[in-house]
C-alpha cells in the first residue's frame, strides 16, 4: 500500500505522518507523537479507552483510520486544558474517581463531549453516553459524580442530584 | 405499449443484421481556443458539472479530473467511462458544439457511434440549450489529460452499439424539459434540475431488465453500488415525513434533524456537487421533492411519530443483557443518544433513521462497514466498523435496533446482505 503523507493537528500543533492510510489515529498518537496518555483498551471500538476529540466530537481513536483524520482538528488528554484545570479534570481529583486510571483519559474525553452536547445532564444522559466506556474497577459511581460537579461548574450553578 | 414494443424488436433485427442505426459522424475540429467561451459560461458550466456529478464517473479513483475510467458494473458488464477532458486524439477535444451537444440530448458520440444508457443523457436530453452550452465552455477549458479509453466488459448481445438504437426507440424519449403548467415556477426549476442535470432517478427508479428506468416506478428506490438509494415518493420509509424544509437542509448541508446526515454516495452528491448550486436551486429541488413525496398528507401524523421516535432513547435501558445490545450500548451509544427535547441531525437518533426503518438493510450495513464522512468531509464523522465488528456482530446489531427503534419485521438474509458487503481487505476479531 502507499503511504501518503497526512497533516492534521494535534493539541493545536501541526503534524504530518507518513504512514498507511489504515494506520489507527491511536498509533500516530501514541507511538508516533509520544503522547502515551490515550490508552489502548480493546482495538475494536468497545471499551472507551482510547476517546480523543475529533473536532468537538468524541472519537474511537483505535478505529479511526489516519487517512480520516486529514485536515482534522485532534485534541487528547494531554491537550484538553493548558494546566490540567478543565472542570472535569479538577472534579475527577475531588472526587478522587480513578481506582487504577487506565480508562480515565478515555473517560474524560468522552465526558467533556457529553456536557458540551448536555449541558445539565441526568443521570439517564450520563449512563446512556458514557455506556462505551468501561471502568474494571467500577468506579462508575463516582465518575457520574465527578461529570455532574463539572458540568455544575460550567453552568455556574449546583450540579442536577 | 405492446405495439412500440413489437416495433423496437423489428428494429433491433433490422438495425443489428444491417448496421442501419450507425449515425453520421460529426467533423472533427480543432479544440476550440479558452477565449471563444465567457467567463460566466465557464463559471455556469462549473456548476452544472458539480450538480450532474459528472466527475463522480468520469474520474478514476486518484486519477486526473475528467480523464475516465470508472469501472461502473451494470449488470451486462463493466462499462468504463470516457475521457472528457479536451485532449483531441483520446478526449473530447475535437468535438463541435454540435457533436457535444448531440451526445448530451441524443445519447451519440461524435464518431456516430451510440453512447450506452450508462451515460446519462435520458436525462441531460431535457438541459436547456444555454446549459449545454455552459457545460460545453466548462470541458473545453479543462485541462486535457492523454489518457485512452478502457475496453468495456460488456457482453454480447448488449456491446452492440448498433442495438442501442432499438433501446432507445423503445425506452428513450429526446427533448428539452417542457415546464408543467400548473405548476409553480420554482417546482418547476427543481423538475427541470432533477429530471435533468442532477439526474436523480437514475440512482432512485429502478430498471428495468434492460437497463432502462421504470417510468410507472419513478422515484420507487433502487439498490446502487451496494446501497439503497431511497424511495422519494409517498412509500419512502423515513419515520417522519421529508418536508421541504428537511429536504432543504438535507441537500444543502447533508444534515437534517428529522433524518440524520447524508452517506455513502449521497454524500458526495451533497458536498462534491450540489454544494455548488445556487440556494434557489437547492430550494427549487426541495419543493419539487416535497410535493412528489405526499409530505403534506403525512404532516398530521409528523408530530405522533416524533415523540414515539424520542420515546425510543431510552429503550435499552433494562434490555442490557439481550443479543446486540451491548454492542449498541458499547460502540454506538455514545453518539447517537439523543437529548429528550428535540433531535439533532449531528447525534442522530437512530429511531428516526430510514436506514432502520427500510426493507432493505444495504444502507445500515454499509454505514456500520464503513462509517459516514472521514478527511475532508464537513460533517460529522463515524468510523467504520468493518474491522471491529464480526459478520455476527453486526447482525446482531441490526436485528437488535431493528427490533427496539423501528416497528418493522426483521430483515430476511441479514448474513447474505452482510457477507456481500464486506470489504474484502478487512479482518475482524
Amino acid at each position: 500500500m502507499n503511504t501518503p503523507t497526512i497533516a492534521f493537528k494535534l493539541n493545536g500543533q501541526a503534524l504530518s505522518v507518513t504512514v498507511s492510510p489504515d494506520t489507527p489515529l491511536l498509533w500516530v498518537i501514541r507511538d508516533m507523537a509520544k503522547l502515551t496518555g490515550t490508552k489502548f483498551g480493546c482495538g475494536i471500538g468497545l471499551c472507551g479507552a482510547c476517546t480523543v476529540h475529533m473536532g468537538r466530537r468524541a472519537v474511537r481513536s483505535c478505529i479511526t483510520p489516519i487517512s480520516d483524520v486529514a485536515g482534522a482538528q485532534i485534541t487528547t488528554i494531554e491537550g484538553l486544558s493548558a494546566d490540567g484545570q478543565h472542570p472535569l479534570q479538577k472534579a475527577w481529583v475531588q472526587t478522587q474517581a480513578p481506582q487504577c486510571g487506565y480508562c480515565q483519559s478515555g473517560q474524560i474525553m468522552q465526558a467533556a463531549a457529553l456536557i458540551r452536547r448536555f449541558p445539565d445532564p441526568s443521570d439517564a444522559d450520563i449512563d446512556s453516553v458514557m455506556n462505551g466506556n468501561l471502568c474494571r474497577c467500577m468506579a462508575y459511581v463516582r465518575i457520574r459524580q465527578a461529570i455532574k460537579i463539572a458540568a455544575a461548574e460550567v453552568q455556574g450553578g449546583a450540579p442536577n442530584a | 405499449m405492446i405495439k412500440r414494443i413489437l416495433l423496437g424488436l423489428a428494429v433491433l433485427l433490422l438495425v443489428g443484421s444491417f448496421g442501419l442505426s450507425w449515425r453520421p459522424a460529426v467533423t472533427p475540429i480543432a479544440p476550440p481556443a479558452a477565449d471563444s467561451f465567457t467567463p460566466a459560461q465557464v463559471a455556469l458550466g462549473a456548476q452544472l458539472a458539480a450538480a450532474g456529478n459528472c466527475a463522480g464517473c468520469h474520474t478514476a479513483p486518484g486519477g486526473p479530473a475528467f480523464a475516465g475510467g470508472l469501472g461502473l458494473e451494470t449488470d451486462f458488464g463493466v462499462a468504463y467511462s470516457t475521457n472528457i477532458s479536451p485532449d483531441p486524439v483520446t478526449g473530447i477535444g475535437n468535438w463541435s458544439e454540435a457533436a457535444f451537444a448531440r451526445a448530451m440530448r441524443e445519447g451519440v458520440a461524435r464518431d456516430g457511434s451510440h453512447l450506452l444508457p450508462a451515460f446519462p443523457y435520458t436525462h441531460f436530453t431535457k438541459l436547456s440549450d444555454g446549459d449545454v452550452r455552459a457545460l460545453y465552455a466548462f470541458f473545453m477549458t479543462r485541462p486535457a489529460v492523454v489518457a485512452a479509453d478502457r475496453e468495456n466488459t460488456i457482453r454480447f448481445p448488449f456491446n452492440v452499439r448498433a442495438l442501442q438504437a432499438g433501446w432507445k426507440l423503445l425506452f428513450f424519449d429526446a427533448g428539452v424539459y417542457q415546464p408543467v403548467a400548473a405548476k409553480s415556477d420554482i417546482w418547476n426549476r427543481g423538475a427541470y434540475l432533477a429530471e435533468g442535470i442532477t439526474h436523480c432517478a437514475a440512482c432512485h427508479t429502478p430498471r428495468n431488465r434492460f437497463g432502462a428506468e421504470q417510468g410507472q416506478a419513478a422515484y420507487a428506490g433502487a439498490p446502487f453500488d451496494g446501497w439503497f438509494a431511497p424511495p422519494l415518493n409517498a412509500a419512502n420509509p423515513a419515520p417522519l415525513p421529508w418536508t421541504q424544509q428537511d429536504l432543504y437542509d438535507y441537500l444543502r448541508s447533508g444534515e437534517s434533524e428529522a433524518h440524520g446526515v447524508a452517506a455513502g454516495v449521497m454524500a458526495s452528491v451533497v458536498h462534491d456537487g450540489l454544494a455548488k448550486l445556487p440556494d434557489d436551486d437547492i430550494r427549487a429541488l426541495a419543493t419539487y421533492f416535497a410535493d412528489n413525496n405526499g409530505s403534506a398528507a403525512r404532516a398530521p401524523t409528523a408530530a405522533a411519530a416524533l415523540s414515539l421516535a424520542m420515546s425510543r432513547r431510552l429503550v435499552d435501558a433494562g434490555r442490557e443483557t439481550e443479543p446486540g445490545a451491548n454492542l449498541y450500548l458499547a460502540a454506538c451509544a455514545a453518539c447517537h443518544y439523543s437529548p429528550a427535547a428535540k433531535p439533532l441531525a449531528v447525534q442522530g437518533s437512530l429511531a428516526l433513521s430510514s436506514a432502520i426503518t427500510a426493507d432493505d438493510p444495504s444502507n445500515f450495513i454499509q454505514t456500520v462497514m464503513h462509517g459516514v464522512g472521514g478527511a475532508g468531509f464537513p460533517g460529522p464523522y463515524m468510523p467504520g466498523f468493518a474491522s471491529a465488528l464480526s459478520d455476527a456482530d453486526i447482525a446482531q446489531l441490526a436485528n437488535y435496533l431493528r427490533r427496539t427503534r423501528s416497528d418493522q419485521p426483521a430483515w430476511a438474509n441479514l448474513p447474505a446482505a452482510i457477507a456481500a458487503r464486506r470489504p474484502p481487505s478487512t479482518t475482524t476479531p
